[in-house]
C-alpha cells in the first residue's frame, strides 16, 4: 500500500532532516514509528499528509501504485490518506458537524460517490460514536475551538472514524492524555483495525502500544530508522530506554 | 498571481452583462435645468422640485470629503448623464406590460419578477438604472395597510408621507453626496408599514445599474409606525465596464415607538477588474432614526462589490430604551477598497448599540473599519459594544481600524475590541487533508469568520451571501 524508499528531506533551504528513510507498510497492519525527540517522527508524518516546507531532496513515496509526492494534500486525503494532528487546528466559527459532512461529501464526490444528506450524514454520525464510545458534546462547537487536549485528540480520530481512511498516520495522538483520554482513543484505534487499513502510529513513549498492539515498531533516530521488530521491541525500549538500543 | 488565478479572478463577476435596451437619458451634465428636466420627466410636484433644487444649491458649495482611507481621480460631475431611464410606451399598468428584455435581464440577477415565480415570502421592488420597474406582492401587502411601491409612485400617491420625512434622517446638507442624491435622485423605494403590523414577508429591492456613463442615485425611505416591523432586503449588482461608474444612494429608516426595521444588504456591485480598471464607486449615505421610545434598528451588510466602498449605516438613538444594531463583512480583494463603519448617536436614555465589523483583506484590498460611537449627556446609562475583527489573505493586503468613542456622561459604557489576524498556513492545510480543495478550505474558513454576521441575515440572503463571499475571494490563495 505505502512504499516509502530512501526519503531524503529538509526543512526549506535548510538542515536535513530525514536521511533515508525505508519502509514497507501493507494493508490491514500497524506500525508505530518510535524515536526520540527530532529524530524526524513529526516531518515523516508531514510529508506523507503534503504538509508545505519541506524539501525532497532524493527518494520516492509510492501509495497505490501512485506517486504521492506529486499529489496535493486534497488528493491524498481523497485517495484514503488521514493525518491525525499532533496540534489540531481551530476554525472558529466553523461547525464541527458541518465541517465533517464537507470533508467526508469532499471525499465521496471525488470517488464518484452520492454526497451524504443532512438525514444520512447524521446517522452515520450516530452510529460512529457509539462505535467509538464518544460523548456528542464535541460535535456542535466550532472545529477545535476551546477544546482541551484530550477533546482535540478525540475529535481527531472521531474524524478518522468517519472519513474511513486506508492508510490512517497518528501524529503523536497519545500525547497530552490523560489516562482516561488515553483508553478512548487507543478503544477508538483499535476498532478501526481493519483488514483493508493500514495505521502508522508515531509516538514518543510506549504507554500507547500497551493498549494498541502493533505489528511493527520501528526506531527512527536522526533522520533513519535504526531498528525494526515486532512488539517486544517496544518493551525493550521501555526498559532500556533509546541510549539501550544504540541510538 | 498565475495567469490561471487571473482568469478566474476576472471570469468571477457573472454579472457583468449588458442589457441591449432603448433608454431615455438627460445630457451630461449638471445644472437646474437637468434637475428640473428630473423632475418634470417624474412629473414632481412643485415642493419636491424646490428641495431638489434647494439640496443643488448646498452641494454647489460643499466638496467632496478627503478624510477617508480611499484613493481616485477626481470626478467630472459634469462629465456623467444624471437621467437614464429604460424606453416604455407608456408606465407599465403591471408586470404583463414590463419589456420582456428588462424581464430577461432580472432572470440572469436570478430575480424572479413573476409573482408566480417569486420566492415564497418576499416582494420584490427592482430598480433598472434610475427607474423602479416593477413591485411584486403589491396587493398583498395592501390588504395590511403596507405601502412598498417605487419612490416615484410614493411622491404621486402618498405624497404627505414622503413630505413629512424625507430629508428628516439624512439632511440635505448632510454630507457632499447625500447633497448630490437629494438633487438629482431618479426613483428608488418607499415602505410604509402601518402601526401594530407586522410585515409578513422580506422586501426586497434589487439595483441594477445598466447604461453606461450615467450614475445611479436612488433613494429609499422605510418607515415603521408604532409597534411595526419590517425586514428589509437589498441587492445590487452591474455590468462589467472600463471605467468607473457612481452610485450615490441615501437610504432613510424611521422608526416610532416600539418599532423594529431590519435592513440587510448584499452589496456585489462590479468591483473592477484585478489591475483596478473600471468598477463602481458606492458612495452610500445610510441612517436610521429610532425615534420612538423602544424602537430599533439593526444594519446587516456584506460588501463584497464596488471599486471603492464609502458608506457609514448608522443610527440616531434618539427614543428612550432605543437600540441600533450594525453587523457588517467587508471584503477587499484586487484593489478594491473599503471604508466602511457605522456611527451610534445615543440621545435617549438607557440607549444600547452592539457593533460587529468582519473586515476581509485578500490581494492588493484595503479594508478600513471606521467607526463613530457618540453618547450624548443625556443618554444616561447607554451601552455599546463594538468587536472589529480583520482577517489579511496574503502579503500585499491591508486592514486599518479607525474608532472614534466620545462618551459625554458618566453612567454610560462603550467597549472596543479588536482582533486581527491572518489565515494560517495550518488552518488551510488542516481542511486540505481532510479533503476540501484550496477555494472550499478559504471559503469554510472565511465563513466561519463571518459567522456572527451571516446568522444576522434573512436564511435566502445568508446562502446568496456565502457563495459570494467565495466567489470575491476566488484565486486570492494559491
Amino acid at each position: 500500500m505505502l512504499e516509502i524508499k530512501n526519503l531524503h528531506a529538509s526543512v526549506d533551504g535548510g538542515r536535513e532532516i530525514l536521511k533515508g528513510v525505508s519502509l514497507t507498510v501493507r494493508a490491514g497492519e500497524v506500525h508505530a514509528i518510535m524515536g526520540p525527540n527530532g529524530s524526524g517522527k513529526s516531518t515523516l508524518a508531514g510529508i506523507l499528509a503534503g504538509r508545505d516546507g519541506y524539501d525532497i531532496t532524493r527518494g520516492s513515496v509510492i501509495y497505490d501504485g501512485r506517486d504521492l509526492l506529486a499529489m496535493s494534500p486534497e488528493d491524498r486525503a481523497r485517495a484514503g490518506i488521514f493525518l491525525a494532528f499532533q496540534y489540531p487546528v481551530e476554525i472558529p466559527g466553523v461547525n464541527n458537524m458541518y465541517f465533517l459532512r464537507v470533508a467526508l461529501n469532499a471525499g465521496r464526490k471525488a470517488r464518484g460517490e452520492p454526497e451524504l444528506d443532512a438525514g444520512q450524514f447524521l446517522k452515520t454520525v450516530r452510529n460512529k460514536l457509539k462505535l467509538l464510545e464518544i460523548d456528542d458534546d464535541l460535535l456542535q462547537r466550532g472545529v477545535n475551538v476551546g477544546f482541551s487536549g484530550g477533546e482535540k485528540k478525540r475529535n481527531e480520530i472521531f474524524q478518522m472514524a468517519m472519513l474511513e481512511p486506508r492508510l490512517a498516520i497518528l501524529d503523536e495522538t497519545d500525547s497530552g492524555l490523560d489516562i482516561d483520554a488515553l483508553r478512548v482513543v487507543a478503544n477508538g484505534i483499535n476498532r478501526l483495525r481493519a483488514p483493508n487499513r493500514a495505521i502508522v502510529m508515531i509516538t514518543h513513549y510506549q504507554r500507547l502500544l500497551d493498549h494498541v498492539a502493533p505489528d511493527f515498531v520501528h526506531v527512527l533516530s536522526e533522520g533513519r530508522i535504526v531498528r525494526s521488530g515486532d512488539k517486544s521491541l517496544a518493551a525493550e525500549l521501555e526498559k532500556t530506554g533509546y541510549a539501550g538500543v544504540g541510538v | 498571481m498565475t495567469d490561471s488565478a487571473q482568469a478566474l479572478v476576472s471570469d468571477s463577476y457573472k454579472y457583468g452583462f449588458v442589457t441591449d435596451i432603448d433608454e431615455d437619458r438627460a445630457p451630461p451634465g449638471l445644472n437646474e435645468d437637468v434637475i428640473r428636466f428630473i423632475s418634470a420627466k417624474k412629473g414632481e410636484p412643485e415642493w419636491l422640485l424646490e428641495w431638489r433644487l434647494g439640496a443643488f444649491g448646498r452641494w454647489q458649495k460643499m466638496s467632496e470629503p478627503k478624510w477617508a482611507n480611499v484613493h481616485f481621480p477626481p470626478i467630472d460631475y459634469q462629465a456623467a448623464s444624471y437621467y437614464s431611464a429604460p424606453k416604455q410606451k407608456a408606465a407599465p399598468k403591471s408586470i404583463d406590460d414590463v419589456d420582456p428584455e428588462l424581464l430577461r435581464t432580472y432572470e440572469k440577477l436570478g430575480i424572479p419578477l413573476h409573482e408566480r415565480k417569486a420566492l415564497a415570502g418576499v416582494a420584490v421592488d427592482a430598480v433598472f438604472d434610475s427607474v423602479s420597474v416593477a413591485t411584486t406582492f403589491k396587493d398583498k401587502l395592501g390588504e395590511l395597510g403596507i405601502i412598498f411601491c417605487s419612490f416615484g409612485e410614493a411622491v404621486r400617491e402618498h405624497g404627505d408621507l414622503v413630505q413629512q420625512y424625507l430629508g428628516s434622517v439624512v439632511p440635505q446638507g448632510d454630507n457632499f453626496y447625500a447633497a448630490l442624491n437629494s438633487a438629482v435622485f431618479s426613483d428608488g423605494s418607499f415602505v410604509y408599514v402601518p402601526p401594530g403590523v407586522r410585515c409578513p414577508m422580506e422586501l426586497s429591492t434589487y439595483f441594477r445599474i445598466n447604461a453606461a456613463k450615467t450614475g445611479q442615485f436612488e433613494r429609499t425611505l422605510v418607515i415603521a409606525d408604532k409597534g411595526a416591523y419590517v425586514s428589509y432586503l437589498e441587492g445590487c449588482t452591474a455590468p462589467q465596464r472600463d471605467e468607473n461608474q457612481l452610485h450615490a444612494a441615501v437610504v432613510e429608516l424611521v422608526a416610532l415607538d416600539d418599532a423594529q426595521i431590519k435592513y440587510s444588504t448584499v452589496q456585489n456591485w462590479y468591483p473592477g477588474d484585478a489591475e483596478g480598471r473600471g468598477g463602481i464607486y458606492n458612495f452610500v449615505t445610510k441612517r436610521g432614526a429610532c425615534r420612538g421610545a423602544r424602537s430599533k434598528i439593526s444594519w446587516t451588510q456584506v460588501e463584497t462589490g464596488s471599486a471603492i466602498t464609502w458608506k457609514y449605516p448608522g443610527c440616531l438613538l434618539e427614543g428612550d430604551d432605543s437600540v441600533g444594531e450594525f453587523y457588517s463583512v467587508a471584503v477587499t480583494n484586487n484593489r478594491q477598497q473599503a471604508d466602511t463603519g457605522t456611527k451610534m448617536i445615543h440621545l435617549g436614555r438607557n440607549t444600547r448599540s452592539t457593533i460587529i465589523s468582519k473586515g476581509i483583506s485578500a490581494g492588493k484590498g484595503q479594508n478600513t473599519y471606521r467607526g463613530l460611537v457618540r453618547v450624548q449627556p443625556k443618554a444616561v446609562n447607554s451601552r455599546n459594544y463594538t468587536q472589529c475583527d480583520s482577517l489579511l489573505i496574503g502579503q500585499k493586503c491591508g486592514a486599518h481600524t479607525v474608532p472614534y468613542i466620545e462618551v459625554r456622561n458618566p453612567s454610560s459604557r462603550v467597549e472596543h475590541e479588536a482582533t486581527t489576524s491572518k489565515i494560517s498556513e495550518e488552518q488551510m492545510f488542516y481542511c486540505r487533508s481532510r479533503g476540501l480543495s484550496q477555494e472550499d478550505a478559504l471559503s469554510l474558513i472565511v465563513n466561519g469568520f463571518c459567522k456572527e454576521v451571516l446568522k444576522e441575515l434573512p436564511m435566502e440572503f445568508a446562502v446568496e451571501a456565502q457563495k459570494l463571499l467565495s466567489v470575491s475571494l476566488e484565486g486570492s490563495v494559491g
